[in-house]
């Protein structure tokens, strides 16, 4: 059978709601749930969500014998993480002071207590959970049909801090200004919950089933190019 | 521009019907729930929360399957409680599609229970439901935690409570004031405006809402970062929409 969408499972909770909207915008792809190396490596597009503790989502991952297949992936085939599945994507988390895939140069850090008040002096609460708007940093094919400022739903107490500010593909604010979107070659990944965002979010994932991104550099160990 | 305040409709369940009590009791049938969490998305809810109040473990199944059911076809956070008691029921109701689970009676029971929960699956789908009654002749004011769907007195201070459960992994909580609970006489908001100021995570405001005006008041003066009703909502005497609309007249960022 072949993957046309392989969503990783690392062990950390729930993917029902991911494989399902995807499911729901793709309904003519076989879309697999899977923590199997061998299932990442066939699939035609890979989906890298997760939630809970930084750490023992990198814990989980690694005993599971994944890290070769994502870092594969996502230097090869159209790869869209989510929520903590972009986290790991960093150098390094200040949760856990853990150490991460170092795809993307940066650092994911939580929001500081000593800045959690709005303008008009109200505390603000984490985590930062709930609607909020993303200003798109960059022309996307995974922005299309979307109108730039719509809200998404986020659920989070770390945000990225990318060390490259050419690779924000959006921005939200809370009360700062902050990276919620990184998008490099065949990667997309968002802070925020599309799969959860009502039919804004489902348009992001319908665009990125049907994405189809120039790829510039071969997995290591493989040639299999996308062009 | 930034985070918007949530609107969260309501669904009491039991036996695989949405009914609606009034201070707990005295339930009335208002409909099948995937019809009424469907209108309730396409009417623009940011979120939806089911209380399972199920009294017998017979019917007590049903909700997975209700959650699956909605979870295929509403693609906004569910919040699911109601009868919740162990790290096992939490993975099984995340498993048929709930972002979040909601423990109140076996909180209380045992506290270690929300920090295992909280561990092992994220402080971001652990909400604490605080079912909080004034203790008559307080002063300052003070609340009273109950449990069992408010049937059970614990002696526990609430906001002394919420503390502790913030400490222990909640990651949002869920407050429900008992006096108003089923009155429409609005929110208790002084209660809500003390649990906002005490605690750093989101709370949710419920019980007693009756108008659009009291969701209003709930944001501008109990200060929650949401809030929940029921009825207003199952009679069709207000959609979300219209009540989104009340609060952005306000001055109150919503999400439309």
């Amino acid at each position: 059978m072949t993957i046309d969408i392989a969503v990783i499972d690392y062990g950390m909770g729930n993917l029902r709601s991911v494989s399902k909207a995807i499911e729901h915008v793709a309904p003519d792809c076989s879309v697999v749930v899977t923590s199997d190396p061998a299932e990442v490596a066939q699939a035609g597009r890979v989906v890298f969500p997760g939630q809970g503790a930084m750490r023992d989502c990198i814990r989980e991952m690694e005993s599971r014998g994944l890290h070769n297949a994502i870092v594969s992936a996502a230097r090869s085939k159209p790869f869209l993480g989510i929520c903590i599945g972009l986290q790991m994507l960093f150098t390094h988390s200040e949760e856990g002071d853990t150490r991460c895939l170092g795809l993307l140069a940066g650092d994911v850090r939580h929001f500081p207590a000593s800045r959690m008040v709005d303008e008009r002096g109200e505390k603000l609460k984490v985590p930062h959970m709930g609607w909020n708007e993303v200003e798109q940093g960059m022309a996307h094919p995974l922005w299309q049909g979307i109108p730039d400022r719509s809200r998404f739903y986020f659920v989070h107490s770390y945000y990225p801090d990318p060390a490259d500010p050419a690779i924000v593909a959006g921005w939200s604010r809370y009360p700062f200004r902050f990276a919620c979107a990184a998008a490099r070659e065949n990667l997309f990944a968002v802070q925020f919950h599309p799969e959860k965002s009502d039919a804004i979010g489902l348009r992001l994932l319908a665009n990125f089933v049907a994405w189809k991104p120039q790829v510039h550099a071969a997995p290591e160990g493989g040639a299999s190019v996308i062009v | 521009m930034g985070l918007a305040k949530r609107i969260i409709p309501c669904l009491d369940v039991t036996a695989g019907r949405v009914v609606k009590g009034v201070n707990f009791v005295e339930l009335k049938d208002a409909g099948d729930p995937v019809e009424i969490a469907r209108r309730y998305d396409d009417q623009g809810a940011d979120e939806l929360t089911f209380l399972d109040i199920t009294a017998t473990s017979d019917d007590r199944d049903l909700i997975l399957h209700i959650i699956e059911d909605v979870a295929a076809q509403v693609f906004i956070p569910l919040t699911v409680g109601g009868g919740v008691r162990t790290v096992d029921d939490v993975r099984r109701l995340l498993n048929a599609g709930a972002d979040k689970v909601s423990v109140n009676t076996a909180a209380v029971q045992n506290p270690q229970f929300v920090a295992d929960a909280s561990g092992r699956y994220g402080a971001q789908c652990i909400v604490v439901a605080v079912d909080a009654k004034r203790v008559a002749g307080s002063d300052p004011l003070r609340w009273e935690v109950y449990t069992h769907g408010g049937r059970k007195a614990t002696g526990l201070d609430a906001l002394e409570w919420g503390r502790k459960m913030q400490a222990s992994g909640a990651g949002e909580i869920l407050l429900t004031s008992m006096d108003r609970d089923g009155t429409r006489l609005g929110f208790d908001l002084e209660l809500t405006a003390a649990f906002s100021a005490a605690l750093r995570i989101p709370i949710i405001a419920s019980g007693g809402v009756g108008s659009l005006e009291h969701l209003a008041d709930g944001v501008t003066k109990g200060r929650a970062d949401a809030v929940l009703a029921a009825s207003i909502f199952h009679y069709g005497e207000y959609t979300v929409r219209q009540a989104k609309e009340f609060m952005a007249a306000r001055g109150i960022e919503v999400r439309l």
